[in-house]
């Protein structure tokens, strides 16, 4: 549970949006995330995102449909259960390959939906800090990380340059959790304090 | 701006000497193998022809597929071919030529071979004494065969130069004037039902599988299609890639070349899709009738070749086609197109070949060389008409769009 500093930064245009997110990766500030109501496209470019892997796991995911049902199918009318369909051999591969394309199939789509879920964090029951109530209405919210030596005022002035319509400074966890939000956010009650526990372990852990 | 394509002293030299080539072997053919007289005189006679008709319908059928490419995204409102769409209309305004060769082979064949009576590539010629032809004989007879061949090469030629022709003509309308993109429409649609009733069904019945006259298959003409199409892709992005390499295209980016390598991937799926379809259901039915024709091809002396058109046009484009980098790959893609060009040529080989020569195949210096021709015969027609007019779809409606497609 790593707890950090952001200064937040809503843009209520498109058209203001993409100048500030250039802008924003061109100041030297760290961009944690833009969240926005729907997808923008070009702004994962914009953010410099890299290419997603995902299709390497519908791969791999396509794969082992392939092998299980080439095997399982081997195995049943091999070894477990032989019939004799129509005087065809046991093994009859052309047979096979209808359920083996559907299994693949269906290995890689579920496997990849599956996968996107797990790498976006979404899950029933999972939980995010949310920045601003008005990002899945009608707001684009930039999120930047701040550290101790950043100054607030220079970096609200500095939104405020970019065109924002509304900024302010939010002690966040950064991560998911699972449970409820009034239970896990203890930030809310002594943000300060949580603040300075989570740096104290970061600082135990990476020395 | 515009892109003008010169064609360069390279590339005419390869075409002609190609062509060259190509006549020098058929008529070294026309002497070795028309004028043979062992014991094998029959099938070199028989060679001699139906490997003009191997390639000729083949060319035909490709050259085709870049008609029907145009028609189909223009239905759909396409944005990401007018940026490259001089190349299938360039190939499409060709269809005539090889048409025109594909009908001189056939009607040739069908009016022309005989020995001994009988017609060794179009057993239906001469149906008599044979009962399964002789019940076919309404449909499959001289008449009809001349008269629906003639017809859709003219059609084809037609819609090939029409939408050449009215594309044209919107490099001096006024900027973004929808009347020649609704005509194009308008066309278009005609053209695919021209082209369902065609190639996608009566052609292939009659200029292939018409060779195997007492087999049949309801898969028959989709599976042809499908050879055609994806050959038709491989041969237009093997177009786009060689014009960005000379400096033309400018305005054809990776997106546009990753749109190509998609529809040579999935269609290289969809191609063995319907070639399963066909396989496995005669596979199972095991009725004598049907079996023989996989007979002669998976198990008889095709088999290697069956083999290998199954390795070429299926594994290889599933494994190299299939991450994003490599279809936006100039190399890959150039690769993979030349493949999947001879694996469908291969295909078409497999479609003719086994009914007439059965165990007397060959894949030498006449086949290879007849290719080289052909080949040629496209690349220097297809350059040629690419360098009559501006490279850039000027005053397209659709132009800004596929200036800013992304794949």
């Amino acid at each position: 549970m790593a707890v950090k500093k952001f200064a937040v930064a809503a843009y209520d245009d498109e058209d203001v949006l993409f100048p500030a997110v250039h802008s924003l990766r061109n100041s030297g500030y760290k961009l944690h995330d833009v969240y926005t109501p729907f997808p923008v496209h070009g702004l994962d470019v914009a953010l410099g995102q890299k290419e997603t892997d995902l299709h390497i796991a519908g791969f791999i995911f396509g794969l082992a449909g392939t092998a299980t049902a080439l095997g399982f199918m081997s195995w049943i009318f091999t070894k477990d259960w032989p019939i004799n369909f129509g005087g065809k051999p046991h093994l009859s591969i052309p047979a096979f390959i209808p359920i083996t394309f559907e299994l693949t199939v269906l290995f890689a789509a579920v496997g990849m939906v599956l996968t996107f879920c797990y790498i976006n964090q979404l899950m029933p029951g999972v939980k995010k800090h949310v920045f601003h109530p008005r990002q899945t209405d009608d707001l684009f919210i930039a999120a930047i990380e701040l550290t101790d030596g950043t100054s607030e005022q220079e970096v609200i002035d500095y939104l405020k340059t970019t065109g924002a319509v509304e900024t302010n400074i939010q002690i966040a966890e950064e991560g998911w959790w699972f449970g409820r939000y009034d239970v896990a956010e203890d930030y809310e009650t002594n943000p300060q304090e949580a603040l300075l526990r989570s740096r104290r372990i970061e600082a135990e852990l990476h020395g | 701006m515009t892109d003008r394509f010169i064609i360069p002293a390279r590339l005419r030299l390869t075409s002609i000497v190609l062509m060259v080539i190509g006549i020098v072997v058929i008529l070294a053919g026309a002497v070795s193998l028309l004028g043979s007289t062992g014991p094998d005189a029959q099938f070199d006679k028989t060679r001699f022809w139906i490997v003009l008709l191997h390639n000729s319908v083949y060319f035909v059928l490709i050259a085709l597929a870049c008609v029907f490419i145009q028609a189909a995204s223009s239905l759909a409102h396409g944005a990401w071919l007018v940026a490259y769409r001089r190349v299938p209309e360039a190939i499409g305004a060709n269809v005539w030529v090889f048409g025109l060769i594909a009908l001189i082979v056939l009607f040739a064949i069908v009016f022309g071979f005989q020995i001994d009576g009988h017609n060794p590539i179009f057993h239906w010629v001469n149906p008599h004494g044979d009962e399964i032809l002789e019940h076919k004989a309404p449909f499959l007879n001289k008449t009809m065969f001349a008269v629906f061949s003639l017809i859709t090469v003219v059609l084809w030629s037609y819609f090939g130069k029409k939408f050449q022709r009215i594309s044209l003509e919107q490099q001096t309308a006024p900027k973004n004037a929808t009347k020649n993109y609704f005509k194009f429409m308008k066309f278009a649609a005609l053209f695919l039902i021209v082209y369902a009733l065609t190639q996608m069904s009566i052609t292939p019945w009659f200029w292939l599988m018409s060779i195997d006259a007492h087999w049949y298959s309801t898969m028959y003409s989709w599976y042809t299609f499908a050879s055609a199409f994806v050959s038709g892709m491989a041969l237009i992005s093997l177009w786009v890639v060689y014009l960005k390499n000379q400096g033309n295209l400018e305005l054809v980016s990776r997106e546009h070349i990753h749109d190509l390598g998609k529809l040579q991937f999935a269609f290289s799926i969809f191609w063995t899709y319907v070639w399963f379809c066909q396989y496995m259901l005669i596979w199972y039915g095991n009725i004598p009738e049907e079996t023989t024709y996989f007979k002669m091809r998976q198990q008889g002396p095709y088999s290697i070749i069956w083999y290998a058109t199954f390795i070429i046009n299926f594994v290889s484009p599933i494994l190299i086609l299939m991450s994003r980098p490599s279809k936006r790959n100039y190399f890959t893609l150039t690769f993979m197109g030349l493949m999947i060009l001879f694996g469908h040529w291969l295909d078409f080989y497999i479609m003719v070949m086994p009914g007439p020569l059965g165990s007397h195949w060959h894949l030498g210096w006449y086949e290879l060389g007849v290719l080289a021709g052909f080949s040629g015969l496209m690349m220097f027609t297809v350059s040629r008409t690419l360098a009559k007019h501006d490279l850039v779809p000027q005053n397209n409606v659709l132009l800004k769009e596929a200036i800013l497609h992304v794949s």
